[in-house]
Order: structure tokens, then sequence, then C-alpha cells
């Protein structure tokens, strides 16, 4: 699934990353600490988190995850902006928590 | 003769860009052409040691080489140190700051990470002097 397609089926905010979003989707990971998400997130997981500040980005660079989706209505800091639109991964934000917007992911990836 | 060299400069006080160097290092092995798995492997590694390098040396260097068979990367900070490395490597031990733990660092995993991602991790460290961290990821 491309990162626009979820965009479309989630209603999802793009805040930033806009050329990424021909990224394919693969997997999904839910984690806020970035030590569990280098160690163990899967390459081009949709990264959920509540995290916003720039080390976000990084992570998600080096561990080239398709796109990075903000819960709980959340707004990026401005050097994540900056990050995203640099790296070309999509920086993504719903109202929905982790757990839902995860359930929403996992339907769409899991059961294709 | 080393394929390539480079000392990387990890500011602290820059605390928005953790991992400046981590990044670079990686677009460096992706135009020498070294196997994907290898550079994902590095790319882990270095950056935690980055992290901990600024979260608990306070700053410091990181000396890469790359050589025909493998990559080393060497650390150092001049901060506190560490008093006992066996219980730093445990998962989940940690002595990160409030602060650090907020922005989603400090879960006592970045050593173990370090360690699963590496052929062979060193740790020099003394007390109030600094400590010197060195991977090597073979070819």
């Amino acid at each position: 699934m491309k990162v626009s397609d979820l965009v479309e089926q989630l209603q999802l905010r793009i805040f930033a990353g806009q050329a990424g979003l021909g990224r394919e989707i693969t997997d999904g990971y839910v984690s806020d600490l970035l030590s569990d998400v280098m160690g163990n997130a899967p390459e081009g997981a949709a990264w959920i988190t509540l995290q916003t500040h720039q080390n976000v980005l990084a992570i998600a660079s080096l561990k080239e995850v398709a796109a990075v989706i903000l819960v709980q209505s959340r707004e990026p800091e401005e050097d994540s902006i900056a990050h995203s639109n640099r790296e070309g991964i999509p920086l993504l934000g719903t109202d929905m928590e982790s757990f839902a917007c995860a359930g929403r992911l996992y339907m769409l990836l899991k059961t294709d | 003769m080393a394929l390539f060299t480079k000392k990387y400069i990890i500011d602290a006080d820059n605390s928005l860009s953790y991992g400046q160097a981590s990044s670079n290092f990686k677009k460096v092995l992706k135009l020498l052409g070294i196997a994907p798995p290898i550079i994902k492997r590095t790319a882990i590694a270095m950056y935690e040691a980055e992290i901990n390098t600024i979260i608990h040396g306070g700053g410091g260097t990181a000396q890469v080489v790359i050589e025909d068979d493998h990559i080393k990367i060497m650390f150092e900070d001049h901060g506190p140190g560490i008093a006992d490395i066996e219980q730093a490597m445990q998962v989940g031990y940690s002595t990160a700051s409030h602060k650090v733990r907020e922005m989603g660092f400090g879960a006592g995993l970045g050593l173990p990470n370090i360690q699963k991602n590496v052929s062979e991790l060193k740790i020099d460290s003394t007390p109030g002097k600094g400590t010197k961290v060195t991977i090597r990821i073979a070819l």
C-alpha cells in the first residue's frame, strides 16, 4: 500500500514530506521509545508515535520507515517538518490515539 | 591503507540534530556501495553510540575507518565515564535524565542495540575522565 493510499483511507493530515507519498508501506510499528524503534522497527513500516521532535525523523530516515504518523492531534515541531521535507519521509497526523490508529492500519495491511 | 576515514565532531549543544554523524556516514556507505544489511546495522549501532556520546558524554568525537574487511568506529567523550560496564550493558538499565527520557531516549536499550548489530564492541571507561567506545563491523 502506498503512503498516499493510507492518507486517503485513514483521512490523515500531511504535515510534510509530500515527495515521499509514493513510498510503499509494508508493515507498521507503534512506539514512543526511540531506541526500541532503532532496534525493532521493520523497514517500510508506518511508524505510529506521539513524539514530535526532529529526532523522530532522524530515526525514520536511518531505519528507512515509509512514513511517520503523529497521533492524538499532535503537531510536529518546525525542525521535524524541515527534516521530513529534506528526507522525503511523509510526516502525517491523525486525531486517533495509537491503539485505534494501529488497529486501522493493521486491518488495511494484514487483511488484504 | 584505509578505504575511507573521517572524524565527526558530535556536538551536544545542538540537541535537535542528534544523529547527524550517523546520517552522514550512512550516506557515505551507500555511495561506496556497501551491502544494505551492513549499512543498516552500522547505522543503528552508530546512531545509538552517537546518542550516548551526547546524552551521557556531553559530546565528543567519532572516528570512522573503512578497511577492506571491516568498518571501525571509535567514539570518545570526556563525560563522567561508566563505573560498572556490565550493569550498563543490561537491557533496561539507564542513568539518563528525565528530560532525555521524555524525548524517548534513555530506555536502557542503546548498548544492547549496539551489541546486537556489531561484530565487536569494546568499551574503555574511566569514571570522571570519559569513555571510549569502539565498534567493528565485519564486511
